[in-house]
């Protein structure tokens, strides 16, 4: 986290810096009931999603082969994944082959010290950064900040989000709980060179950032970047993005640094044509992004002569053993998921206390960090609630351009919450109850008799019950429970 | 075993226990040509049309008015720089208007702070698209370094009419001979998205891009 002057006018989001990038806050229910009384935040998200909504559906429906390239998509990412060792090690030649220097890192400490490791040798004390999902995940900047070394953000959502002390809470655009008036704040209080008179208006606020950063563009030595993907087959490099602040970072200073996790690997320098056309449409609705860049390993005489690329596993094999939740590694990071996503819609990114928010982030996360696999499952994990924090509506599924089907793997992931392979988790109310169901469900003699209960309990109870005692109030704290039936289903049906 | 070994060898052991069998060779059944044919005046129109949504400015011209065309195009800056092998005698009437023309060549290329105070810069393109509105540079000498095309406010950028292509599939696979060259696919001025989703044109790439696409007359 960069130096603040504590402005007390901007306020972080969330209120309390959080120890792990993948898991903080609440639980999910308890998170999402904070963020949705926020009003503004809920305006915020509102008018962002919509607009983008309608641009991405205008540029998805312009090409006639659409559902085709999502089918190739999704098709390249699964062999990929399939043949992942040889792709990588693959990878590895061919950018070495270009002067390239290729690390290895099992966890986010491993690469946070690899690439501090890097930086303190080339005796740089700042680094200038672009806009990383992975860098996000593994918390690269507080880590280079506790080594003396100041990394800036150049992304203008994460300038705003650095600046403010936030966590980000959307893969594209990391300031959407922002809106101008808040940002032209937080400007007007931290960028130290804000000029005076600074307007909310987005070109002017743009302004700002392109002469706030300018210089240190010019005097940077050493940057960071992630990556949106890697061809094993050349050992080509691409990032792709809009504001020019990625090409000011991997064309000026001398050295640079990508962190990239290993998924996100592709065989052939021609998948390229599926995911340029997959990528913009579905994450900004532009037919195109302004700019995206490739590299092969190091060019003499144009960008940077020092190349290094960090792979990164950090749970990623994790999620790869699974059969259904290996399919969150096909994700090419587009937010259209968030986008459409009536729970993201009201809620926001904050909620769901990780750097990945959102329909993929509720599988993503739990699976990054193994819950329901390994250690004593704790049903109040923060990452155990995630996959829960969906309707399973399924609008993700249809939005995905690489057609990651969220709502089954959602569904997957709950039952390993509830039922962890090799051992028990601790009973909840919730468990208990769908235990009693289960049971009644067994036989149809054992269903007769719990429909006859019900109808007995009908006459017993009042006709509309609006709270039930505890456990039941954990239930009715948000319904009512609805009237009991007089005659069970079977019953009536005999009867008719 | 270092941590090379260790992430390969769970890679292998994540796939080799998760039951799920290799999949099937990737379906393409995506269009490889685009909707107007490659190098046609459909194309460039298409391209023009595209460009202009990003609110890029597009002059039509011809191979023998090009030089008029980018005298007209630097008509309001005082100094541009071209790379070593562009054609010398585009320059030739902005030079004369006045323009200094600073060559940026690899024995003697130019700092940073010097590029960042030129106004403009003007180089030619490997391919463009015409369904997505974007020019390919690829590092050529015609096009020099990145940086080049990166500090002045302004990219004066040269498209044959010969160059523009259909789809963005043609495009990668005329330039999947040579990946190893540096690539910056160029789509529009630098913009961002990043408030309230509402589209600024001009970060920090080139706030003003003009594209003069050249059909031979």
């Amino acid at each position: 986290m960069s130096t603040h002057l504590g402005m007390p006018t901007v306020r972080p989001m969330p209120a309390h810096a959080p120890d792990e990038p993948l898991r903080w806050g609440q639980p999910f229910p308890a998170a999402a009931h904070d963020t949705l009384r926020d009003t503004q935040l809920r305006a915020n998200l509102r008018t962002a999603t919509r607009t983008i909504r309608d641009k991405r559906l205008a540029v998805t429906a312009e090409l006639p082969d659409w559902e085709d390239l999502r089918d190739a998509g999704a098709g390249i990412k699964a062999s990929a994944m399939a043949a992942l060792p040889e792709l990588l090690e693959q990878l590895e030649v061919s950018v070495q082959a270009r002067g390239g220097q290729v690390h290895w890192a099992r966890d986010a400490a491993e690469a946070n010290r690899i690439v501090t490791g890097i930086v303190q040798a080339t005796g740089a004390r700042e680094v200038v950064k672009v806009k990383s999902m992975v860098t996000q995940e593994i918390g690269l900047n507080e880590h280079l900040a506790a080594a003396g070394i100041q990394a800036t953000e150049t992304d203008l959502a994460e300038l705003i989000v650095q600046l403010a002390g936030d966590m980000p809470s959307h893969i594209l655009v990391p300031a959407i709980h922002r809106n101008r008036e808040q940002i032209r704040e937080i400007f007007d209080a931290r960028m130290g060179d804000a000029p005076d008179g600074l307007t909310s208006d987005p070109a002017a606020l743009a302004a700002a950032a392109r002469a706030h950063l300018r210089a240190r563009f010019l005097r940077a030595e050493v940057a960071v970047s992630g990556a949106n993907f890697a061809i094993a087959q050349t050992g080509t490099i691409g990032v792709v993005e809009s504001e020019g602040n990625g090409r000011m970072c991997l064309t000026l200073p001398r050295t640079l640094i990508t962190v990239m996790g290993i998924e996100k690997v592709l065989p052939r320098f021609e998948d390229l044509e599926v995911f340029l056309q997959l990528l913009p449409r579905s994450s900004t609705g532009e037919r195109m992004n302004p700019y995206t860049s490739t590299w092969t390993g190091v060019t003499p005489g144009d960008g940077p002569q020092e190349f290094h690329l960090v792979l990164l596993d950090n749970g990623r094999t994790r999620a790869l053993a699974d059969e259904i939740g290996r399919t969150a590694l096909h994700c090419i990071r587009c937010s259209a998921c968030l986008n459409v996503c009536p729970v993201y819609e009201r809620t926001g990114g904050h909620a769901y206390g990780s750097v990945y928010p959102g329909p993929i982030g509720a599988i993503l996360t739990p699976q990054l960090l193994g819950v329901g696999e390994t250690g004593v499952l704790d049903p109040h994990d923060p990452a155990a609630s995630l996959p829960f924090a969906s309707s399973l509506c399924g609008a993700c599924y249809d939005a995905c351009p690489v057609k990651i089907d969220i709502p089954t793997a959602l569904v997957h992931l709950r039952d390993r919450v509830q039922h962890p392979p090799g051992r028990r988790a601790r009973p909840t109310v919730w468990s208990v109850a769908l235990g009693f169901v289960a049971l009644s469900m067994r036989s149809r003699r054992t269903f007769r008799w719990a429909g006859r209960i019900v109808t007995v309990l009908s006459w017993v109870l009042p006709r509309r019950v609006r709270r039930l005692p505890f456990p039941g109030s954990l239930w009715t704290a948000s319904r009512d429970l609805p009237p009991l039936p007089r005659q069970t289903f079977r019953d009536w049906w005999s009867a008719r | 075993m270092n941590a090379r070994a260790i992430v390969l060898a769970a890679v292998r052991n994540a796939l080799d226990g998760s039951g799920v069998p290799t999949p099937e060779p990737s379906p393409r059944a995506y269009r490889i040509g685009g909707a107007v044919a490659a190098r046609s005046a459909d194309a460039v129109d298409l391209f023009v049309d595209r460009l202009e949504d990003y609110r890029a400015t597009v002059v039509r011209t011809t191979s023998a008015d090009l030089p008029a065309a980018v005298a007209a195009a630097l008509r309001d800056v005082a100094s541009v720089v071209v790379p070593a092998g562009l054609d010398p005698s585009w320059v030739h009437t902005a030079r004369a208007a006045g323009v200094e023309v600073q060559v940026d060549d690899s024995t003697a290329p130019r700092t940073h702070a010097e590029l960042d105070a030129v106004a403009a810069v003007l180089t030619s393109s490997r391919v463009a698209i015409a369904e997505t509105g974007t020019i390919v540079l690829d590092g050529q000498p015609d096009q020099g370094r990145r940086v080049l095309t990166l500090l002045p406010d302004r990219h004066v950028c040269v498209v044959a009419a010969s160059q523009v292509v259909g789809s963005v599939p043609e495009a990668v696979r005329l330039l999947a001979p040579h990946p190893d060259r540096p690539l910056t696919w160029i789509s529009g001025p630098s913009a961002t998205s990043d408030i309230e989703l509402v589209r600024v044109e001009g970060v920090h790439g080139p706030r003003d891009l003009r594209v003069l696409v050249v059909r031979d007359a």
